[in-house]
């Protein structure tokens, strides 16, 4: 019994035991002289992991009393994660070394986040859905505001803090109105006592509190006030990782519990998630145009991208979440590129994130400004590229659930949307010249990663690589 | 005779107190610690009362993850307090407002 049990939990306890090695190794033995063997060995077996979560194909099995599941769903979301948050440890390292944030502490925090992260997407209760949770987010406080000399990092730190801990308040409020109300926190006990013809007050506001905590975590409007001030304010490897790895966790999660839960509440939370969704396509979309900031546009730009992944979980089908899953995975690919470029954006060696800095770009450095073209490109769906593909996919996904509105929303938002990536591209390649343009990158692995996610934006077209027979798989794990 | 509704009633009293003490709150972020720390024990004695009426553990087995995860926030929660009053010199709401929003 206990010996299946931990056997389902290996990867997460492999994590959680290696963290406090070199936790130990760090303290012990070198301090930050240590940080680069332990980031890379930390990234190593991240990858590992991951590349596990994408060979094992057992069926969905559960551990600790139904607590805990591994089925396709969470593998596929732990895949993404584990190999996402490898790819950023590895391209943030030379940033984190050059500008004094090379402390051994920094793997160790990630690792805790990504144990969290796993945790949050393989619950089957409300109990580990809120310590998973809490791992994670706690461990994010803490590098959001590493930087502990600059008043910006801090700051960030404690607005996504205290915000952040609003959000588990409201969450674990709806989640002890949803204990009292169906009497257990399971979520196949939970699905068993609802009753579509009559349900509860208490467990109808339960369910809205717990999915207006989940939203914050997604950042999806009206609860993405923090996503600009902490995308800003952190360093930008931090931003990096932010915006990447906990987002596919979240999005798990809020699929797990929308459809493992509350599946047969369907018609309630179809209607919350496809405003939250069209509100924040549009707020992404609108509000990003202003920004003079990068980082605070891609914080505009995750918002928006968060609305367009909440089209296929409205739609509340295999399909749609397919659709969704595939959405994140292409997501992923073109923030953690984008991101590789913004960490390669220097002036005189000093980090810039101002994008008046790009002008000139596509004729003092064509091969780069060509791999964020392509890549900004992605991001705002211009058709032949994978960006394209994936809104195509949400798209389809909504209109086959016959939520026509919502597709046609979903368009129009990603009209006005690509306005200010190609702003982007205009200021690369037309912008006014100036005196000062951005230092020749020096790290072959930031231009690396920036040039392979712009290769994978125009190769993937072929075959996605495979990715949506892997999601669906996972889809239909979990709608049934 | 109290019954469950007393309970529930008071918990949703404590946690609207600490929602609006999030936000009508102007002066000091210690504040929001104790804010949050308010709106996490409204659930703590939602969560008792429940287990206690339907004569399941489970209740009160979350109240006591509750309780260690919000001891793990506040020392994270004052952690970063402290460093942002090494940068800033105040830890008044309305000095965090170096980044607009």
């Amino acid at each position: 019994m206990i010996h299946n049990d931990l056997n389902l939990i290996l990867p997460e306890i492999v994590l959680s035991i290696f963290a406090m090695l070199i936790l130990l190794i760090g303290v012990y033995r070198g301090q930050d002289k240590k940080t680069a063997i332990l980031t890379f060995s930390t990234a190593g077996l991240m990858f590992v992991l991951g590349v596990w979560m994408i060979i094992d194909t057992s069926l969905s099995e559960t551990a600790f009393n139904n607590m805990f599941i591994s089925d396709a769903f969470s593998r596929y979301a732990k895949a993404l994660i584990l190999l996402s948050s490898a790819a950023v440890l590895v391209m943030s390292l030379g940033y984190m070394l050059r500008h004094n944030l090379g402390r051994f502490e920094y793997p160790i925090l990630i690792i805790f986040s990504v144990v969290g992260m796993m945790f949050m997407v393989s619950a089957n209760d409300l109990m580990v859905l809120y310590l998973g949770l809490e791992l994670q987010s706690l461990a994010l406080y803490v590098v959001t505001s590493m930087r502990r000399e600059s008043l910006k990092s801090t700051e960030a730190g404690m607005k996504y803090f205290v915000l952040g801990a609003l959000s588990s308040g409201l969450l674990l409020y709806g989640a002890s109105l949803i204990y009292g109300y169906s009497g257990s926190t399971n979520f196949q006990a939970i699905i068993a006592s609802l009753d579509s013809s009559s349900v509860s007050l208490g467990l109808m506001f339960g369910m809205i509190l717990l999915v207006a905590g989940l939203a914050f975590k997604i950042s999806a409007v009206p609860f993405h006030m923090w996503t600009p001030d902490v995308y800003e304010g952190s360093p930008t490897p931090i931003t990096a990782f932010l915006s990447t790895a906990p987002k596919i966790a979240a999005m798990a999660l809020f699929a797990r519990v929308v459809c493992d839960a509350f599946y047969v509440l369907i018609y309630d939370w179809q209607q919350v998630v496809a405003i939250m969704s069209v509100l924040s396509m549009f707020v992404g979309a609108i509000a990003a145009i202003g920004q003079t900031n990068i980082k605070r546009l891609m914080a505009y730009s995750s918002i928006a991208h968060m609305g367009y992944a909440l089209i296929g979980l409205a739609s509340g089908t295999v399909l749609g979440l397919q659709a969704m899953l595939v959405y994140m995975a292409i997501y992923v690919v073109m923030n953690i590129g984008t991101f590789a470029f913004i960490m390669s954006m220097e002036r005189d060696g000093q980090p810039v994130t101002d994008i008046g800095s790009l002008t000139q770009l596509g004729v003092n450095q064509p091969g780069r400004a060509l791999a964020m073209l392509v890549l900004l490109f992605s991001l705002a769906g211009v058709p032949p590229l994978v960006g394209f593909f994936g809104k195509l996919y949400v798209l389809r996904a909504a209109y086959d659930a016959g939520l026509i509105w919502l597709a046609v929303m979903g368009v129009l938002a990603s009209v006005i949307g690509a306005y200010y990536y190609l702003r982007l591209v205009y200021l690369m390649y037309f912008g006014e010249k100036q005196d000062a343009s951005l230092d020749v990158v020096k790290s072959p692995v930031l231009s690396g990663f920036a040039a392979t996610a712009a290769v994978v934006m125009v190769v993937g077209i072929i075959n996605l690589f495979g990715i949506e027979s892997a999601a669906n798989l996972a889809a239909s794990s979990l709608v049934n | 005779m109290i019954g469950i509704e007393h309970y529930l009633t008071t918990a949703s009293i404590l946690f609207v107190i600490g929602i609006f003490g999030l936000f009508l709150n102007r002066k000091n972020v210690i504040i929001l610690l104790m804010s949050i720390e308010l709106m996490l024990l409204a659930v703590n004695i939602n969560l008792v009362a429940f287990s206690s009426y339907l004569g399941d553990l489970v209740g009160q087995v979350f109240t006591l993850f509750i309780l260690t995860v919000a001891a793990a926030e506040a020392a994270i929660g004052l952690a970063i307090i402290v460093s942002f009053f090494r940068n800033r010199g105040t830890i008044a709401v309305e000095d965090v407002n170096v980044m607009k929003g």
